[in-house]
């Protein structure tokens, strides 16, 4: 670790919108101190919200406490607390601003709301390097292909319906497949595809620049039920098909916007087979392909906390009395005035 | 066919400028895409290029200028078609006058609603598929995510890729024109129908992204 002047300030960020509970410190020019993530895998099902925020709740004190002492930094030195605000689950969202609020109450220190999707493609670039990409954002909650201009990241394509790893997910589950902390459902359902050979024909619908994953998923489902195939060429159909609908929006955006980045980031963008889908295009339009490593991929408070500092740097806080959660705070709302 | 010219190399087709038979015409290549099996690209890029010129005439048809398509090659993937001399209206709205834009999506509101009356979803209004040509004519192009249906969803989904599409590269105007589209929209499909696709845009706009609230609503049907 780098040797610190004692001019030095950090930012803690607090990330709780789904499933993961977690705990990032970052300076102020960029350097991640700690990263502390902490998952609530449910034995069966998908995320119960009111299960996830009692998860969030059960370890908030510990994982808290182990970013701290990895980072060496005592609570007195922080000078700003951050956390996710929205979008999300509303009671695993509460939970972490409740944590949020209570430090910066304690320590007498400027709270600063994030936005959970501006803070996946800011960690993103910041540890690709990537200044001004066009960004493919996937993960549980979001598909999204965006690009900053005049002072906002606008949305070029989404999904009409489910996320693309919600996508994932939940076919796995139908499918009976078993996740492990380490080896969540996306990793399962990767890992089975690359033994797939049999492209089974599934419905692939791309409207514009938006996709649409939830009749992907049916005919998915109902397919395998039927034993029109095995599970792992099911799997490989699937990514196959739902990574070549994204690709194509993406090479939409990027043939449209003319970026020379492409930044892959979320918690899907660890799949290898996206990876070498979304390099083709960027090769294709002269671009630079960057993704973002694994542990910031997923949700994590590292992201959180480096936003918060790129948002307090520009005269951004929140008062306590605003700082209620935004379920659905849409990635276009945020002005984001530290890209001008 | 000498000479043909690559003028835009896009997401999914090449364009070339080439002559034929004395005509100035525009070459849409659908080129493989090495990114998915080759079974997909095949079955996807045949699918578009068949489909793509019938609903471009059937678009005629329902009174909406469209290129004439002069020659379609289902191996080659490729579709030769009339050029239409214009400007996209990309280009145009930002440096409009407001009554020149205000006319502008009038019309081409009034154009969506021929297709949406005559059972045609275009699959992708953005602004850079519309070319405004000399006479003032608002030509439509690229008709390959369209389908053939009178499907309210359908309908709604089309506007709102329209409305998406004016709030990520024109946001400056994107409300005035979606409004006056829309004006122009009714006037062709009735104040009702229009209401009820407006109606069915806002259901489409809170369609959630979230798993929980959808199942709460009842939206998640998977069995």
């Amino acid at each position: 670790m780098s040797k610190r002047t004692a001019k030095e300030r950090y930012c803690l960020g607090i990330e709780s919108s789904a499933d993961d509970f977690s705990v990032g410190i970052s300076t102020f020019n960029g350097m991640t101190l700690a990263n502390v993530i902490d998952a609530y895998v449910p034995e069966e099902g998908g995320i119960h919200p009111r299960e996830a925020a009692r998860h969030h709740a059960a370890v908030a004190d510990k994982v808290l406490e182990s970013a701290l002492k990895e980072s060496g930094i005592k609570p007195q030195g922080l000078s700003v607390i951050a956390f996710s605000q929205g979008p999300g689950l509303g009671p695993s969202l509460r939970t972490g601003a409740t944590v949020a609020r209570a430090l910066s109450s304690y320590l007498k220190i400027p709270l600063v709301g994030v936005n959970h999707c501006v803070a996946h493609i800011e960690i993103g670039k910041l540890k690709t390097g990537t200044k001004n990409p066009l960004a493919l954002y996937v993960s549980g909650g979001n598909t999204i292909v965006t690009a900053f201009d005049a002072g906002r990241y606008r949305v070029f394509g989404e999904t009409l319906d489910i996320a693309l790893g919600n996508c994932l997910d939940v076919f796995a589950r139908e499918a009976h497949l078993h996740q492990k902390p380490g080896l969540p459902f996306g990793a399962v359902v990767e890992r089975l595809a690359q033994s797939g050979k049999q492209l089974v024909r599934l419905p692939y619908t791309v409207k514009g620049m938006d996709v649409s994953l939830s009749g992907l998923l049916t005919a998915a489902v109902t397919a395998l039920k039927k034993g029109e195939c095995t599970i792992e060429d099911m799997c490989y159909s699937l990514q196959e098909t739902a990574f070549s609908m994204v690709t194509e929006v993406t090479e939409r955006a990027l043939a449209h916007t003319g970026r020379e980045e492409v930044l892959l980031t979320g918690g899907v963008a660890a799949n290898k087979r996206l990876q070498s889908m979304i390099t083709s295009v960027a090769e294709e339009h002269n671009a630079r392909f960057e993704v973002v490593p694994t542990e910031f991929a997923i949700d994590n408070g590292a992201m959180i906390a480096w936003t918060g500092v790129l948002a307090y740097k520009h005269g951004i806080a929140t008062e306590i009395e605003r700082s209620q959660v935004r379920l659905r705070w849409r990635l276009e709302e945020v002005e984001i005035p530290w890209m001008e | 066919m000498k000479r043909s010219v690559l003028i835009k190399k896009g997401a999914e087709a090449n364009l070339y400028l080439a002559n034929w038979h004395g005509r100035k015409v525009v070459l849409k290549k659908r080129l493989p895409k090495k990114y998915r099996p080759r079974a997909l690209d095949e079955q996807i890029r045949t699918y578009r290029t068949i489909h793509e010129p019938q609903l471009m005439h059937e678009a005629k048809k329902a009174g909406v200028p469209t290129p004439i398509v002069f020659l379609v090659d289902k191996a080659k993937a490729t579709i030769i078609m009339q050029y239409i001399h214009g400007k996209q209206v990309k280009q145009l709205l930002n440096e409009m006058s407001q009554n020149e834009r205000q006319s502008i999506c009038f019309r081409i509101g009034e154009s969506v609603g021929k297709l949406h009356k005559y059972g045609i979803v275009h699959g992708d209004l953005t602004t850079s598929n519309l070319i405004q040509n000399p006479t003032g004519r608002v030509f439509f192009l690229d008709f390959g995510l369209g389908d053939k249906t009178k499907e309210l969803e359908a309908r709604g989904v089309d506007l709102h890729l329209m409305k998406r599409a004016l709030q990520s590269t024109h946001y400056a105007h994107a409300e005035e024109c979606f409004e006056n589209a829309i004006r122009g929209y009714s006037t062709v499909l009735g104040s009702e129908t229009s209401e009820n696709v407006l109606d069915k845009i806002g259901q489409i706009e809170r369609r959630g992204r979230y798993v929980a609230e959808r199942k709460e609503k009842g939206l998640m049907t998977v069995n």
